[in-house]
C-alpha cells in the first residue's frame, strides 16, 4: 500500500489540530471499535466558518483527511462547506489507497455533522 | 534516509538476506542456470546442488532428505499440508482442527475446506496466547483427519506446546501439521523430538531469500500432490525447482546456529525495550508473553492511539515495525490473534509489534525508547478518545 506525498505531509504536520472551547458546532463520527473517531468543532461568524479544529483517533489517512477538510472548510460559507464531499477531500490529497476510501475518509461527514449541529442550535434559539 | 540508517524491527515479517546466502545463490542464476531435470552438465550440476541442499535442510531439522519437499514458501506449505491431508484421507473422515491464532495461510485454508464440505473446529487460546493441549484433545473426533497448530505465533511470539499436542494427535491416529514459519532457523527445531507428521517453513524468515520454503513430510504420511505437472519432488510438487532459492535457503539454514546463539541477546533487548517503554508511557500493555516466547518479540498496545499512525511516525524516525490494527490487516477487523487473546477491538487497534533480529543493537533499542513516547504523546493529544486528564505523560520533555 502506498500513501501519496500529500497524505504523508498532512499526517506528519496536520493543520488545525485541537478543540474549540464554546464551539458553535460540534460533529463526531466513527467508532473506537472500528479504530477511527473524528471530532470537529467550528466557530461561525456571518454564516462563514471562522475557525475549525479537529481531533482524530485513526490511521494516516484518517488524520490526513481530517487535516485537509479543515483546510478546505476554513473561511467558506456554511453552504459551501456543506458541499465538500469525501471525494473532494481524497482528490485534494492526490488520492487515497482504495482500502482507505471508505473506512478512513469520514472527515467530510464530521464537518457536515458540525454544521448541522450549529444550525440545530441556531434554530432552537 | 539511507537503508543502512534505517532501524529495522520487523523480522517476523521478513529478514534481510544474508550476504553469504546471496553469494551462494549467485552462481545459479546465469552460470549454472540449468534445469535440474535435464541431462547435460549444467543441468546435472543444478540437480546435484539441489539434492545437496535437501540434505542440508533435512539435517537442520533432524529429518531424512527424502522427507523434505521444496515449495514456494510458508503459505504454499500450509495450504498443501491441510488440503493434501484432507483429500488423501477423505474416506476416513472430513473434520479438521486448527487454533484460533493460526496464520491466515492456515485459517483461510481451513475456511476454504469448510466451504467445500469439510467440518472444522477452531480451538481457542489462553489470555497469554497458548493453545491448551486438552482443548485440542477435546476437539478430536473419530472423523478428524488433520490437526494444524503453529509452532510459534507470528504476532505475539508465543511458542506452543507442540510436543504434547502432537502426541495427543498421534495417539488418536490423526495427522499433525505445524506451521513452523516463525521458528525454523530462529530457534532449534527437531521434527522427531516434536513428533510432527508435517511441518512448514519459509526461507525469508531466517535471512534466506523470498519465494522459497519447504514442507517436511514424515515418511509414510498420506497426502495428495499439491501442484500437478512435470513430476518434480517425487511427483508430489511439480514445477521447475527454484534452484537459486533452494541453494540460498540451505545456506541460510547452515548459518542458523548463529541465530540460536544470538537468542538470549535478543530476549534481553526485547526486555529492555519493554522496560523502557512501560516506564515512559502510561496505559501501555504487553501482549507478548514473557516466557515461552520467540527471541526479540515484543507486541504491545497503547491505549487511545491507532497502530498505523504510530507505525508511520516511527518510520519517519527511522524505525520499521508493524501493527495489528485494522488499517494494516487490510480489513475492517483488527488482528484475529489479539482478539483471540481477549483484547477488545478498540484496544487491539492500538497494537505495535517489534520483532528484533541480528542487526539490532542496544543503541537501536535506546533510539526507540527515546523517540516512541513523544510519538504517543502527539497522537494522544490529537485523539478525541484518550482521557488525558487521568495521568500526566511521564518521561518526556
Amino acid at each position: 500500500m502506498q500513501y501519496s506525498k500529500k497524505v504523508l505531509e498532512h499526517f506528519a504536520n496536520p493543520h488545525n489540530v485541537g478543540f474549540i472551547e464554546n464551539a458553535d458546532g460540534l460533529g463526531q463520527v466513527g467508532n473506537p471499535v472500528c479504530g477511527d473517531v473524528m471530532k470537529i468543532t467550528i466557530k461561525v461568524r456571518d454564516d462563514r466558518i471562522e475557525d475549525i479544529k479537529f481531533q482524530t483517533l485513526g490511521c494516516g489517512a484518517a488524520v490526513a483527511t481530517s487535516s485537509m477538510v479543515t483546510d478546505l472548510a476554513k473561511g467558506r460559507t456554511l453552504d459551501e462547506a456543506m458541499k465538500i464531499s469525501r471525494d473532494d477531500v481524497a482528490n485534494e490529497l492526490e488520492g487515497l489507497p482504495p482500502a482507505k476510501m471508505h473506512c478512513s475518509n469520514l472527515a467530510a461527514d464530521a464537518l457536515r455533522e458540525a454544521i448541522a449541529d450549529y444550525r440545530r442550535k441556531q434554530a432552537a434559539k | 534516509m539511507e537503508a543502512k540508517d534505517f532501524i529495522y524491527m520487523d523480522h517476523a515479517a521478513t529478514t534481510p538476506t544474508d550476504k553469504r546466502v546471496v553469494d551462494a545463490m549467485l552462481p545459479y542464476f546465469s552460470e549454472n542456470f540449468g534445469n535440474p531435470a535435464t541431462l547435460y552438465h549444467i543441468g546435472m550440476e543444478a540437480d546435484r546442488a539441489t539434492e545437496a541442499a535437501r540434505v542440508t535442510v533435512a539435517s537442520a531439522i533432524n529429518a531424512a532428505p527424502e522427507e523434505i519437499f521444496f515449495t514456494s514458501g510458508g503459505t504454499e506449505s500450509d495450504n498443501w499440508a491441510i488440503k493434501g491431508a484432507a483429500y488423501a484421507l477423505e474416506k476416513k473422515g472430513r473434520h479438521i482442527v486448527a487454533s484460533a491464532i493460526e496464520h491466515h495461510a492456515v485459517l483461510e485454508t481451513v475456511e476454504f475446506m469448510k466451504k467445500v464440505g469439510w467440518d472444522t473446529t477452531v480451538v481457542p487460546v489462553s489470555k497469554e496466547g497458548y493453545v491448551d493441549p486438552d482443548a485440542v484433545a477435546k476437539a478430536l473426533r473419530s472423523d478428524t483427519v488433520v490437526v494444524s497448530i503453529m509452532h510459534a505465533n507470528n504476532e505475539i511470539g508465543s511458542i506452543q506446546p507442540i510436543m504434547e499436542i502432537a502426541k495427543i494427535a498421534r495417539e488418536k491416529g490423526v495427522l499433525f501439521h505445524t506451521d513452523a514459519v516463525q521458528t525454523v532457523g530462529k530457534v532449534p527445531v527437531d521434527v522427531k523430538a516434536l513428533g510432527v507428521d508435517m511441518l512448514s517453513a519459509s526461507a525469508h524468515k531466517f535471512y534466506g531469500p523470498k519465494g522459497v520454503g519447504f514442507m517436511y513430510l514424515r515418511k509414510g504420511t498420506r497426502t495428495t500432490p499439491f501442484m500437478h505437472g512435470g513430476g518434480q519432488e517425487r511427483n508430489k510438487r511439480a514445477g521447475t525447482h527454484n534452484v537459486p532459492g533452494i541453494i540460498g535457503m540451505a545456506k541460510a539454514l547452515e548459518l542458523a546456529p548463529e541465530s540460536f546463539k544470538d537468542a538470549q541477546r535478543l530476549h534481553d533487548l526485547a526486555e529492555m525495550l519493554w522496560e523502557g517503554l512501560s516506564k515512559a508511557i502510561p496505559d501501555i500493555r504487553r501482549n507478548s508473553p514473557s516466557h515461552d516466547v520467540l527471541p526479540g518479540f515484543l507486541n504491545i498496545v497503547i491505549e487511545g492511539v491507532e497502530g498505523e499512525a504510530m507505525l508511520l511516525r516511527l518510520d519517519s524516525k527511522g524505525v520499521g515495525v508493524s501493527s495489528g490494527s485494522a488499517c494494516t490487516t487490510g480489513s475492517l477487523e483488527p488482528s484475529h490473534v489479539l482478539l483471540a487473546i481477549g483484547l477488545p477491538a478498540e484496544v487491539a487497534h492500538g497494537s505495535i509489534r517489534f520483532t528484533l533480529g541480528r542487526e539490532n543493537t542496544e543503541e537501536h533499542v535506546k533510539h526507540v525508547i527515546g523517540e516512541f513516547p513523544g510519538i504517543v504523546q502527539i497522537l494522544r493529544q490529537m485523539s478525541p478518545t484518550y482521557r488525558k486528564d487521568c495521568r500526566k505523560q511521564g518521561g518526556i520533555g
